[in-house]
């Protein structure tokens, strides 16, 4: 039985989307559903300061958003199946916008991948270091 | 009687789904993931089943964050595509099972289970890639679906007991109804994925390939696993594979293991596949 989120912060290299955490990224989350049809998704690549205005997000939300800055959205609040409706609105893939939040280029990436993904020896905690 | 005639497991990656709607199966890239599916393809004409009930997740989709059902079950005569951000994916509408739905529905809740009943409810690529996988192209989808939607997307999820749980109640449910049905369960998601952070693109091969093993032969030791070892050892989203214990508990104490393929990479994710048939207990 899982007690506490605690644990989970100390996986490196990840955020886990949380209860706590949907409550912070609610507007965040919110705002990326509307890009679900194509009308909204025009209006916002149009001016994308006033369409964000027009949600209750927080100034940091929403400057995230418009950096495309998705590690800070994450750490907002933000859930990546939602902010992919994002990235989808700007044409990328999962991997192309994924990779973004690694110290990795695209193609980097995408042969990392290839080669088998990312190791998980040296990944599993932050406080004992393996 | 209705009666479970098998289980699938895989992966549901959306480059997936985006592939073959592209037309892009046969490209290097794809080829030899695709090929790992002419197998399943073969194998489910000669195996259709009149109802597939899937077990996926919805990748915030349909389900925003005002209502994010645990379990949820759809119940309507059929249900529409997402569009996900990219437009729908051009692929028929998915022909929901009604009667056995309530019939299932009902009988999870009476069991205990607190279902969240979807009178309406559009399909993303959670439940829509691992039929075009399933199925290919077809004008008309070949068999009637339940869609079983579980949150995997918000932590806390439901643990590994609980899923294994219903999914023993699932077979209870086709059970005790009444028409001559072949059912099937689809757990879908999976495996080792992490989408997210600076620890994007994580795979555990050794990890996933005991996982399946331990789903065949050992799920009663498996539905213990915490959520903290399958986010920890296969990344972030690799949780989806609790989904997995749903279609393992509906097949009963034992099965036979048909066909197995593994593959590392389809975008971001290690695709995972078994098809399983119960054995007479």
């Amino acid at each position: 039985m899982e007690s506490s989120f605690d644990e989970f912060k100390d996986i490196p290299g990840t955020t886990i989307f949380t209860i706590e955490k949907s409550r912070e990224g609610f507007w965040l989350n919110q705002f990326c559903m509307s890009l679900r049809t194509a009308p909204n998704r025009e209006r916002f690549l149009e001016d994308q300061r006033a369409y964000v205005d027009e949600w209750k997000m927080t100034e940091d939300q929403k400057k995230a958003v418009l950096d495309r800055d998705f590690q800070r959205m994450l750490e907002l609040g933000g859930n990546v199946y939602f902010l992919s409706k994002i990235f989808a609105t700007d044409g990328l893939s999962y991997v192309q916008a994924v990779s973004t939040m690694t110290d990795m280029s695209v193609k980097e990436y995408q042969q990392m991948m290839l080669d088998g993904g990312r190791n998980v020896e040296g990944l599993r905690s932050l406080k004992k270091g393996e | 009687m209705a009666h479970i005639s098998g289980g699938i497991s895989t992966s549901h990656v959306p480059a997936v789904g985006a592939a073959i709607d592209m037309q892009r199966t046969q490209e290097a890239y794809w080829k030899p993931m695709f090929d790992g599916y002419e197998f399943s393809k073969k194998w489910m004409k000669g195996n259709t089943p009149d109802v597939a009930i899937i077990v996926y997740n919805d990748h915030a989709s349909y389900f925003g964050m005002e209502i994010m059902p645990t379990f949820a079950i759809g119940i309507a005569d059929s249900f529409a595509i997402c569009d996900e951000g990219y437009g729908p994916r051009p692929i028929p509408e998915v022909q929901g099972a009604p009667e056995l739905a309530t019939h299932i529905a009902a009988s999870l809740i009476r069991d205990d289970f607190d279902m969240t009943v979807l009178n309406v409810l559009d399909v993303d690529h959670g439940l829509t890639v691992p039929m075009s996988l399933m199925f290919g192209e077809p004008d008309k989808w070949p068999t009637k679906v339940i869609p079983l939607a579980v949150n995997v997307v918000m932590n806390p999820q439901p643990s590994g007991e609980r899923c294994l749980s219903i999914g023993k109640a699932i077979r209870r449910a086709v059970e005790s109804f009444g028409e001559d049905l072949s059912v099937q369960v689809w757990g879908t998601g999976g495996m080792s994925h992490q989408i997210q952070g600076s620890r994007a693109g994580l795979i555990n091969q050794p990890w996933d390939k005991k996982f399946m093993d331990d789903l065949v032969n050992d799920p009663e030791n498996l539905q213990y696993k915490p959520h903290l070892e399958y986010m920890i050892e296969a990344g972030s989203e690799g949780v989806e594979l609790i989904m997995w214990l749903i279609m393992r508990g509906a097949l009963g104490e034992k099965v036979q293991e048909v066909y197995r393929f593994y593959h590392v990479p389809a975008s971001n994710t290690a695709v995972g596949h078994l098809i399983l048939t119960p054995k007479a207990e």
